[in-house]
């Protein structure tokens, strides 16, 4: 990859995180995971999914599920800023007029499918798999899903069920953010060593920096071994480009004051730590 | 030429019409044949009922019309917010093919008891319930409910003919018996038995109004408030708990119209049955032709 692109790639995810800080207030949103999974979606759309807004029609595009649903914000800001949605529409988050809520729908164009109850969208992105392979195609069906998220055993069901059906065309992407609503993964179910645990379901598996683009491009660039989905563990960190709330388990949800979310904007672009004062809301 | 099977009518409209996919949890009695003529139109995903039914929506979103098949109460309860959040929200055509509902789990017990089934259903926005009285009755309506574009509970049940059918109508109670004094209302199999209640109580001089109410959802409220007007007792018979039913939605179209009428519900309430051979369950538990006639002529001289 080259300087010039990085910087590109850069320079989207730095406005994809300035929207999603703009979120984190009048109401809140899930910022600690929009943030750490803000680098995979400016990367798998800005790289590689074939998929733009005039093609959101084409049954030949690719598709993306984002199965956790809450990081959502990282979604918004992304479709906002590669044009699928205006930028202006992301000021209507938690507004009645609109449909820019704390999970996805499908009234945003770009999102897929609705989510935000954790360990359905892999048996759904299976569904649509079965079907791009009825029918010859070559597109590819991306799963996002949270670390968290896989304490479902949904997903371990659906993991069987895509290697048993041979969908090479299936790739999981792991939001390996380390944590979940309030404690840090390894604390409650830990999940390490989590390669060899999809490697024992029958998927390829790659591990990368979830927040280098080159090593991910790297980690995509493997090839599919035959009749095996994929996945790549993402290592990210929760709240990633915000040291006052970097790897933190009580800034999952906050609803931020406005003052608080100017200062976050600075240290954001480099400026001071913010002084905060809001601490993550229990909603779970 | 033997009669037309679930099966076969299944296979037909799935040759016909590319969209139809046929899904298992590793159920297979009802579609046994389908894996050789469908090909990868045939999905089994081994007993996993939540990914099958995320796997139809998914289907379904690519134009598919999925029709996934596994017991009763795995399909509606273990799947339940699969099929409420995937299929229900988006409001998809999926249609869910739920087996031995009811009585019709004999000797496997509670676990296997789909008694709250069509309560789970029913209570999902947008979505129908379709319960047929018998394989004829379960024949007659799948092309209709295949044809929809709503998403559909199928409480399956081949049992052979209770009565002669007419044509079905989508969201229309079938009419079996014209009677004026009391009006029973039944969903699936127990038809059966109902027909065996109606010579009973002629011969005791109750003429019954017998409504086969295929589907529960849509529900044929004219039949419902007709039937009040018309006859003195309202009286439902159902394999299901007496919560969240047929005895529910009569009393609820009832309200909804502003009218009275004296009510029996033949239902289990708020218990589990006891396992055993059909015929046995259905003696045990008060729900054979003589044993349910016996309960409406009482209710009926009570009443009058």
């Amino acid at each position: 990859m080259t300087d010039t692109h990085q910087e590109e790639l850069r320079d989207l995810a730095l406005r994809v995180r300035e929207h999603i800080i703009r979120m984190a207030t009048d109401g809140g949103c899930f910022i600690g995971a929009s943030l750490s999974c803000a680098d995979l979606l400016v990367y798998l759309y800005s790289d590689v999914l074939d998929v733009s807004p005039s093609k959101l029609g084409d049954p030949g595009r690719d598709y993306l599920f984002l199965s956790k649903g809450h990081d959502v914000p990282a979604l918004y800001g992304t479709l906002a800023e590669l044009g699928f949605i205006g930028r202006e529409r992301l000021t209507h988050h938690l507004k009645t007029d609109d449909a820019v809520y704390w999970h996805p729908n499908r009234k945003i164009p770009g999102v897929e499918f609705h989510s935000g109850s954790l360990g359905h969208l892999l048996a759904v992105g299976i569904g649509v798999a079965l079907d791009i392979r009825m029918r010859g195609g070559a597109n590819r069906v991306f799963v996002v899903l949270g670390d968290g998220e896989l304490n479902e055993g949904s997903v371990w069901e659906a993991l069987l069920v895509a290697r048993s059906q041979g969908l090479d065309n299936l790739v999981a992407v792991i939001d390996r953010n380390g944590f979940q609503a309030n404690l840090a993964t390894e604390d409650l179910n830990p999940l390490e060593p989590l390669e060899r645990k999809f490697e024992a379901f029958g998927w390829s598996v790659t591990r990368a920096d979830g927040h280098d683009f080159a090593a991910l491009e790297r980690a995509f660039a493997v090839p599919a071994r035959a009749g095996a989905p994929r996945a790549i563990i993402a290592d990210t960190v929760r709240g990633k480009g915000l040291p006052s709330i970097e790897a933190r388990a009580d800034r999952w949800f906050v609803n931020f004051s406005h003052e608080e979310v100017a200062m976050l904007l600075d240290e954001l672009h480099g400026e001071r730590k913010a002084a905060l004062v809001s601490e993550t809301l229990m909603v779970r | 030429m033997a009669a037309r099977t679930y099966e076969d009518v299944l296979g037909a409209a799935a040759q016909a019409d590319e969209r139809v996919v046929v899904m298992t949890a590793e159920n297979r009695v009802a579609v046994r044949s389908l894996p050789r003529t469908l090909g990868p139109r045939f999905i089994d995903v081994g007993i996993a009922e939540q990914t099958m039914v995320g796997a139809a929506a998914g289907l379904a979103l690519r134009g598919r019309r999925p029709v996934v098949h596994a017991l009763a109460t795995f399909l509606t309860m273990r799947a339940f917010e699969f099929i409420r959040t995937d299929v229900g929200i988006a409001g998809l055509p999926v249609k869910l093919v739920g087996g031995v509902p009811g009585f019709l789990s004999d000797g496997n017990g509670p676990t296997h008891q789909a008694l709250e089934d069509v309560a789970l259903m029913r209570g999902i926005p947008g979505m129908q319930v379709f319960s047929p009285a018998d394989g004829e009755d379960l024949v007659a309506g799948l092309p209709s409910i295949l044809a929809s574009d709503a998403p559909c509970y199928i409480r399956y049940n081949a049992l052979p003919a209770a009565a002669p059918h007419a044509p079905f109508a989508p969201g229309r109670a079938e009419t079996i018996a014209p009677g004026a004094d009391v009006a029973v209302f039944v969903h699936g199999f127990l038809l059966r038995e109902v027909m065996r209640a109606l010579p009973i109580l002629a011969s005791e001089g109750i003429a019954a109004r017998v409504l086969n109410m295929r589907m529960l959802a849509p529900v044929d409220e004219e039949a419902i408030c007709r039937a009040a007007d018309e006859t003195s007792l309202l009286v439902t018979v159902e394999d299901h708990f007496q919560t969240g039913g047929l005895a529910t939605i009569v009393a609820e179209v009832l309200q909804k119209a502003g009218k009275t009428a004296r009510l029996l519900p033949i239902a289990l309430e708020g218990r589990w049955f006891t396992p055993g051979l059909l015929d046995d369950v259905l003696a045990h538990e008060g729900f054979t032709g003589p044993q349910i006639a016996r309960r409406i002529s009482t209710m009926f001289r009570h009443t009058n």
